[in-house]
């Protein structure tokens, strides 16, 4: 909202404040600053008569005119005499005597625009004759400002700023939705009364007639009222003859227009506009020829149509609430208007007009803003009806309108006032007056209550202090009209506490009980993430957001579960609409960024969320109630239909582990290291994970493990698809893991038992067996420790060989196996019992035979 | 070394005799410039064919009466050679070693790093700094989805389906809209989730993600962090909303911040504000400044009392617990305390960015 200073300085003393001064003063009650404007006109701006113009015809087609222009003796060119400037001019509309405004070198206008002397059509034009738009004042640019026209006739020399007001300020504020009250000069102007404790005089407190009964035919017939709220619960219509309504509005009122970012149109429209913005009440001005009475408010019917002034054709909603006339008699058979929405295009003022229907009406909030939202149709009259509009403004709103319509433009209103009005009276609030304190901690005694309270407009009968006691008094407040957010205690506490100034408020730490430390899930992620910070591996965090093509070119299969990942309505990119179902999805294109920047040789991890929609949950999560707390089955809804979203672990690393350097050549980041980094989270948690030979897109289908630990699959990892790492541009060989941090925890959850450590010497047996190429590694391993029993300390694959020594299709796979027994130094017989053990059972679970 | 086998000649077992020899070989021991040089010394004087082991041997062949004598002179000078060539010995040898110390220097100003070196995101580091903060205050940390119910974010919040508040909220909504989810606005809907799960009286801070209908700029982004507050018990106040968020701030910008609250508008609090922190670059004196604005003050985050509202549609009784509630803005916190430039840099994950912080912010 823009408030032009010297505007809401007729309702308030401002003492002088200049904008941002203002602006401070209305944070302190609530209205958060926007910003502070002015005209960026800066001087010298002066009131200059032309003396003589001599149109000059230029090769371009153009026709210039080279005038000499008298400023006064202080600004025209020195010498003895002064002589008059020259400065060449565009425009046309002006002639020899007329006075103008001038913009002297040294000045600068809005742009900024600084102006100086300068060679142009062959003369030194030495100022600038300005337009309206030139100096921000308006639209027009059809010619240059002639003062006369202005009803001005300053003297030669004037400062043109303060002529034409150009050094005014305005302040912008942000209205929070519960202020509609403060979409007006009015509504602002109290605020500053309130936060600075000057006087405020209401511009609404105006005589109006008593309605009458013979007024223009207004009729509400609403059949839908939404909420139980009917539609329009009041209705003011005038009627003023004979007033040149398509005629200009007076300057000051188009300035103060424009300073609010609303352009002037002609007086019928402006001057509701400008009603509008001082009492905050959207009105109506119809061309009174076209509209055939009674008027009718009602919700629209099938089928319905209406272009609204912004000359769209629309598609009415049966809960559209209208404006409709009566033309032939036929009650409410055509729409003039979308209530306090946006009028139609059919009766709309024209330059013919003389006689207006002026029309406010109050409009149940709800409806109009559901109806703006409908038709994605926001105005300045929906946007203050969603959030609350005085409903005893309307008489007082038509009454000024007509007094400056009348003034401006002349005519006679009718005697005859309608004004249809089922305004419910406000219900009073049952507050305790110590609530407050109570509440917010402050000390207010009752009298600063009822102060506050009386000041912000509402009525406050204080309890029978002496039958219920002191404790239990409880007062009787009633709102003002213009405040329809005040509807619960806690309404006017936030009143009292902001007028009294939240800078009271004492600073005081609760003291809770005792808490639990973080959980044992939030403890686990913070080790993961220093775990793999330690691996060498950079944390990002990368927006959940995937294009649907991303499983494509992952080489996932059309029945992946993948693929059912959560769609938005609304995405900011429709090129990346759904949430990821795996980290991996997001954070190859975070590692391709940094490939882009120059980066070889990194690896970067995330943590986060994934979605997993579940196919058989509920199509709705529901809106139950908010009058209690939901029922279990609404609740168990609720949870129901919320998907699933784990928080997954995922890294790659691309380039080499440990880059070439001084220490030696290059060593490739490869699958180990990614299956490496997984058991590293997998240590967080106390678990050991098992690495299993697998197939699963994006990852090379002879390079990849699933995770297990027991039989349950907590991730995987290897060296990703060759196919895969192209589609995403990729270099080759890039290695991931994906890690399902929230079976991690499950599994790893308990407390860890203290180990037996044994200080009996260790028993060290080497083997080299000979596998087929087929058995896996671990296998082997296995099979040792089985077969050595209890004794195995450890039983680790140190190296493995293929080649002519071992035979086509078959490897060596050698073992160390240590034993060391808990309360006794091994014998010999029992280490080569143990080692025989070994073998055996080697060769029987994966026909290994000792390698000789 | 030349002279060792005239030494070899017995020589007279007389006091002089033996002192002669024993000097002679304290000399040569002193001599032996390295391992080598102690060894040839030391079969020299000390070996079989020694002066002195002949003058031992010759003990024998003298009268009984002088034996005694003779064998103490003898003895006495060999354990003191055989003293001074092991301390020789382990002076040579420490030599040795020191040598073989310089002969193995390296250059220490090399690169050292072999491996890649990593680091956490400086919004996860400052999530977990701010968990703590609430640790040590005896709350605990509460989660909840990202895709959430819009009951959880808006309605038990007492945003009505009408609510002009709901529409401001750029919301991303899940397809289809019947479906009733969204990306949640804010970490707020886990205040509902706390309430009807864990009751009253609850602590809880909610550092989560959030999302909102915002294109990625300079200070905006979809995809943002807020660390939600909530405390319900008896007697909770706003002077109690206030100690904790100067507490945070204390604990997040150092001693000496100063802060403020402004009314507000949130549908979940009555009354609501807004918590400032006095501009830190330049205190509110510089009316051009480019990090205030030229206002003095910084918005930090949203807050008030729980809505009575709330309360209800969460099954606890408002004339009985009250509370308080904040939402304050992670990136929003990262960019004053660590002078961030551009919110680009929070989120397009650039690992230089992560790098500089390491893993403790």
């Amino acid at each position: 909202m823009l408030i032009p200073l010297p505007w809401m300085g007729e309702y308030v003393d401002l003492e002088g404040r200049d904008g941002h001064a203002v602006a401070a003063a209305l944070v302190s009650v609530g209205l958060e600053e926007e910003g502070v404007h002015s005209f960026g006109v800066d001087g010298p701006l002066v009131v200059g008569q032309v003396l003589s113009l001599t149109p000059e015809p230029q090769k371009n087609g153009k026709t210039i005119r080279w005038c000499q222009v008298d400023v006064g003796p202080e600004y025209n060119t020195p010498g003895n005499p002064p002589v008059p400037r020259g400065i060449v001019c565009g425009a046309h509309n002006f002639e020899v005597g007329d006075k103008v405004v001038v913009a002297l070198a040294g000045a600068v206008l809005p742009g900024p625009f600084p102006i100086s002397a300068r060679k142009t059509y062959g003369h030194l034009s030495d100022g600038m004759i300005c337009s309206e738009r030139e100096l921000g004042l308006g639209d027009d640019h059809s010619g240059i400002i002639v003062l006369e026209r202005y009803g001005l006739d300053p003297d030669i020399g004037t400062d043109a700023i303060a002529l034409l007001g150009l050094g005014e300020q305005t302040v912008e504020i942000n209205v929070t939705p519960d202020r509609g009250y403060c979409f007006s000069v009015r509504g602002v102007a109290r605020e500053f009364a309130h936060a600075t404790g000057v006087e405020f005089r209401d511009p609404a407190a105006l005589e109006i007639p008593a309605p009458t009964t013979a007024g223009f035919p207004v009729e509400v017939d609403d059949a839908a009222p939404i909420h139980g709220q009917p539609g329009c619960d009041r209705f003011v219509a005038r009627i003023v003859r004979g007033c040149a309504a398509a005629g200009p509005s007076p300057r000051w009122m188009q300035r103060r227009l424009t300073q609010s970012g609303m352009r002037p149109i002609s007086l019928a429209v402006d001057v509701t506009n400008y009603v509008m913005l001082e009492f905050g009440q959207p009105l109506h001005a119809y061309d009174l020829a076209g509209v055939a009475g009674p008027i009718v408010v009602r919700r629209a019917r099938l089928n319905e149509r209406l272009v609204t002034l912004d000359e769209v054709d629309r598609a009415l909603d049966p809960e559209d609430l209208l404006i409709t006339d009566s033309p032939g008699g036929q009650k409410g058979s055509r729409v003039i208007g979308l209530a306090g929405v946006m009028g139609g295009a059919s009766s709309e003022v024209t330059d013919a007009t003389t006689d207006l229907l002026i029309e406010a009406a109050h409009f149940d909030q709800v409806s109009v803003s559901r109806t703006s939202r409908r038709h994605k149709l926001s105005s300045e009259a929906a946007r203050r009806f969603e959030r609350g509009v005085d409903p005893q403004a309307a008489p007082r709103a038509v009454q000024r309108v007509i007094d400056l319509l009348i003034e401006y433009g002349g005519g006679t209103p009718d005697r005859e006032v309608t004004d249809l009005n089922n305004v419910p009276a406000r219900v009073a609030i049952q507050i305790a007056p110590a609530a407050a304190s109570a509440l917010v901690g402050v000390e207010y005694p009752a009298e600063q209550v009822e102060q506050i309270l009386t000041a912000i407009g509402c009525k406050v009968e204080r309890g029978a202090e002496a039958e219920r006691g002191a404790e239990a008094e409880l007062w009787a407040v009633t709102p003002p009209s213009w405040r329809p957010d005040l509807t619960g205690p806690v309404d006017l506490i936030e009143e009292i506490a902001r007028i009294a100034g939240y800078q009271h408020i004492p600073s005081v730490l609760p003291t809770a009980p005792p808490g639990h430390g973080l959980s044992p899930a939030q403890r686990l992620r913070r080790s993961v993430a220093r775990a793999l910070a330690g691996f060498g591996l950079v944390e990002v965090l990368s927006y959940p957001f995937v294009s649907l093509d991303v499983f494509d070119r992952l080489g996932m299969a059309q029945d992946d579960p993948r693929r059912r990942a959560l769609r938005l309505a609304n995405p900011l990119d429709r090129g990346a609409p759904a949430m990821r179902t795996e980290i991996i999805q997001t954070l190859l294109d975070t590692v391709r960024r940094n490939v882009a920047r120059g980066f070889t040789d990194f690896g970067l991890f995330e943590i986060g969320q994934v979605t997993l929609p579940d196919p058989d949950a509920p199509a709705s999560a529901g809106l139950p109630p908010v009058t209690g707390r939901p029922s279990d089955a609404d609740l168990a809804a609720l949870h129901a239909a919320v998907p699933p979203q784990p928080r997954h672990c995922a890294g790659v690393m691309v380039g080499a582990r440990h880059p070439a350097g001084v220490h030696g050549p290059a060593r490739a980041a490869d699958w180990a290291d990614a299956i490496e980094a997984a058991r590293a989270i997998a240590r967080a948690a106390h678990l050991q994970l098992e690495a299993r030979p697998t197939r699963r897109p994006p990852w090379h289908p002879g390079r990849v493990a699933e995770l297990v630990v027991g039989d349950v699959i907590v991730g995987y990892a290897g060296e990703l698809h060759p196919g895969a790492l192209a589609a995403v541009d990729l270099p080759a060989r890039a290695v991931a893991f994906e890690v399902d941090l929230e079976v991690i925890g499950q599994l790893g959850a308990g407390t860890v038992e203290a180990p037996e450590i044994s200080t009996h010497p260790v028993a060290k047996e080497d083997f080299a067996f000979i596998v087929h190429d087929d058995v896996p590694a671990s296998a082997v391993v296995a099979a040792v420790r089985a077969g050595a029993g209890d004794l195995v300390e450890s039983a680790e694959v140190f190296d493995v060989y293929t080649g002519g020594q071992v035979g086509e299709g078959r490897k060596s796979v050698a073992v160390a196996l240590r034993l060391r027994a808990p309360d006794h130094t091994l014998s010999a017989a029992e280490v080569m019992v143990a080692r025989a053990a070994a073998i055996e059972s080697a060769a029987t679970k994966v026909g290994a035979t000792l390698r000789s | 070394m030349s002279g060792v086998s005239e030494f070899a000649v017995p020589h007279p077992l007389d006091e002089t005799g033996v002192a002669a020899a024993e000097a002679e070989a304290m000399r040569a021991i002193c001599g032996a410039g390295d391992l080598a040089a102690l060894k040839e010394v030391r079969l020299a004087y000390a070996g079989d064919r020694s002066a002195l082991a002949a003058a031992n041997r010759a003990i024998k062949s003298l009268d009984k009466s002088e034996r005694a004598a003779a064998g103490k002179l003898v003895g006495q000078a060999r354990g003191r050679l055989a003293q001074a060539i092991a301390g020789r010995q382990a002076e040579l040898e420490a030599a040795r070693a020191e040598e073989v110390l310089v002969t193995e220097r390296v250059d220490v100003t090399l690169p050292t790093a072999r491996q890649t070196i990593g680091a956490r995101h400086p919004l996860e580091l400052l999530s977990e700094r701010i968990a703590d903060v609430f640790i040590a205050m005896g709350w605990d940390i509460a989660e909840g989805p990202e895709v959430e119910a819009e009951w959880f974010n808006f309605d038990a919040l007492n945003f009505g389906p009408d609510h002009p508040a709901r529409q401001m909220q750029d919301t991303f909504y899940v397809d289809p809209a019947s479906s009733n989810l969204v990306l949640r606005t804010h970490t707020s809907p886990v205040q509902a989730r706390t309430l009807l799960a864990r009751g009253v009286p609850v602590y809880v801070a909610v550092p989560g993600k959030t999302f909102r209908t915002d294109e990625l700029d300079a200070t905006h982004t979809p995809v943002f962090h807020q660390v939600e507050g909530l405390a319900v018990d008896k007697g909770i106040t706003m002077a109690h909303l206030r100690g904790t968020l100067d507490h945070l701030a204390e604990a997040m910008f150092g001693q000496g911040i100063t802060t403020r609250l402004r009314p507000s508008f949130f549908p979940f609090t009555e009354p609501s504000a807004e918590m400032d922190l006095q501009c830190f670059v330049c205190r509110g004196t510089d009316p051009h400044c480019r990090t205030c604005g030229g206002n003095g003050w910084i918005e930090w985050g949203g807050c008030g009392m729980v809505h009575p509202n709330v309360l209800v549609a969460t099954g606890i009784d408002p004339s009985v617990y009250s509370g308080f509630a904040f939402g304050m803005g992670i990136e929003r916190t990262a960019m004053f305390r660590h002078a961030v430039r551009d919110m680009h840099d929070l989120v397009e994950g650039d690992l230089r960015f992560s790098s500089h912080f390491g893993v403790e912010i």
